[in-house]
């Protein structure tokens, strides 16, 4: 722990999440709104944890149709073929474009995962009332909010191939019905990390707050 | 101070630094004095190293410049064409708003609307914003609708995805290009100028010179709430 440590919290206040303003929350607790913006102040934000946990598992549950049904179908007069996100990934692969390959795996089946797998692990430290790794668990958080926006890289990959191959009766491509599961897994998942509030990392067990001070 | 002591953090950093603006770290919710920064030095939490605020030169002149321009290169990114493509003598051109029409038409709605808010409506209102923003806080007291557009700024800049896509775009140009000839378009150019223009209009604007100006929601204590500066 910090020395000079003293959360806002513990102070009786409150930093405005919009504005930045340090208010003092009336001490029968009750509602209040930031005097500068007029947002509703929190100390923590409400039922984080619950909501947090509630998004996880919805994006996990869309996880898996995103993955197993085909996100485009392309016709030709031969016949059509259909393409989950792994088999594009594959198409993509050769001695010139792996790297593009590369990066489309990160961002559709990667980063999608990890951030679920992340929000879990953060939502169970700070349940178990966890003090150990605090720094590295928020940078985690940081990273989860910065990364996650780059998974909805496969859905304007879909769009505007859609878009372009429209050659009928030669050839001609539709969306297939992954791509909404999967672009709600990314809309979801990116919900639920700003549903979480990293301030509850730092927030001691209430036995321990108290041996603190 | 109106809230009355703060004990701890506040005074630790009053110690060593003189008044300052107190504030509480979005990520941990340390309380901490901050004292007035060097011209483009910034300050990170003493505690977990968020950033917190960095002292930028005439961000409301650099960020008014910038989102100008930006205005401007996004409205000729959504009107010429972006990508083409010729084969066995056809030719097709797409632009932004194509690619959401024929996604729309091929029966995904939902991530048609999705792909328009994220590259076309989320890109605007965060250019309108803060142009908005800035020119109005130019003469403070900015009236208080200004907090609302700010709040919004902050909403709509994590939907923004004009670079995400332009890598979409680049992707599928390449698996577009074993079937067919591509043809790059000007707005592909003017998009990726627009990437550095956006990053760089966030990087000039300084929220908290524009929170410095708006005028309050409230005079003084509302709901009890004090607030300490």
């Amino acid at each position: 722990m910090n020395s000079a440590g003293a959360s806002a919290l513990s102070q009786g206040c409150a930093g405005c999440e919009v504005c930045g303003l340090v208010v003092r929350l009336p001490v029968p607790a009750g509602a209040a709104s930031c005097p500068r913006c007029g947002e509703r102040l929190h100390s923590r934000r409400p039922a984080s944890i619950e909501r947090t946990w509630a998004l996880t598992i919805a994006a996990l549950l869309l996880y898996i149709p995103a993955n197993l049904l085909p996100v485009m179908t392309t016709n030709t007069p031969l016949g059509a073929v259909s393409d989950t996100i792994m088999q594009g990934v594959v198409e993509l692969w050769s001695p010139t474009s792996w790297p593009l390959a590369i990066v489309v795996f990160v961002a559709s089946v990667t980063i999608p995962l990890g951030k679920l797998i992340a929000l879990a692990y953060l939502l169970l430290t700070v349940q178990r009332g966890s003090v150990r790794s605090n720094e590295q668990r928020v940078r985690l958080y940081r990273l989860l909010k910065f990364i996650g926006r780059w998974s909805m890289l496969d859905v304007f990959v879909d769009t505007f191939v859609v878009a372009l191959i429209q050659l009928q009766p030669l050839m001609w491509v539709e969306p297939g019905a992954g791509v909404i599961y999967f672009a709600a897994v990314v809309v979801v998942t990116m919900v639920a990390v700003n549903s979480f509030d990293p301030r509850l990392i730092w927030d001691l067990p209430q036995q321990e707050k108290q041996a603190h001070g | 101070m109106a809230g009355g002591g703060v004990p701890a953090a506040a005074t630790a950093a009053t110690a060593n630094g003189a008044g300052g603006t107190l504030l509480a770290c979005p990520d941990c919710d340390l309380l901490q004095r901050l004292p007035p920064l060097p011209l483009h030095h910034a300050a990170c939490c003493a505690r977990c190293r968020a950033p917190l605020c960095r002292h930028k030169p005439d961000s409301l002149e650099r960020t008014l410049a910038l989102a100008l321009a930006a205005g401007i290169l996004l409205l000729i990114a959504n009107v010429v064409p972006m990508l083409g493509l010729s084969v066995a003598g056809r030719e097709a051109f797409t632009t932004v708003l194509g690619g959401v029409i024929a996604m729309w038409r091929e029966g995904s709605q939902v991530v048609a609307m999705l792909v328009l808010f994220a590259a076309v409506i989320a890109p605007a209102l965060e250019i309108g914003c803060l142009l908005l923003v800035v020119l109005a806080v130019r003469r403070p007291p900015a009236p208080h609708w200004v907090a609302t557009l700010l709040h919004g700024y902050e909403f709509v800049r994590e939907w923004s995805m004009i670079e995400i896509m332009l890598l979409g775009v680049l992707v599928a140009l390449i698996k577009i290009a074993e079937l067919a000839t591509v043809i790059p378009g000007l707005a592909l150019f003017v998009l990726g100028s627009l990437v550095f223009l956006l990053a760089a209009m966030a990087a000039a604007f300084d929220p908290r010179v524009a929170w410095q100006r708006i005028e309050w929601a409230a005079d003084g204590a509302v709901g009890g709430a004090e607030a300490m500066r």
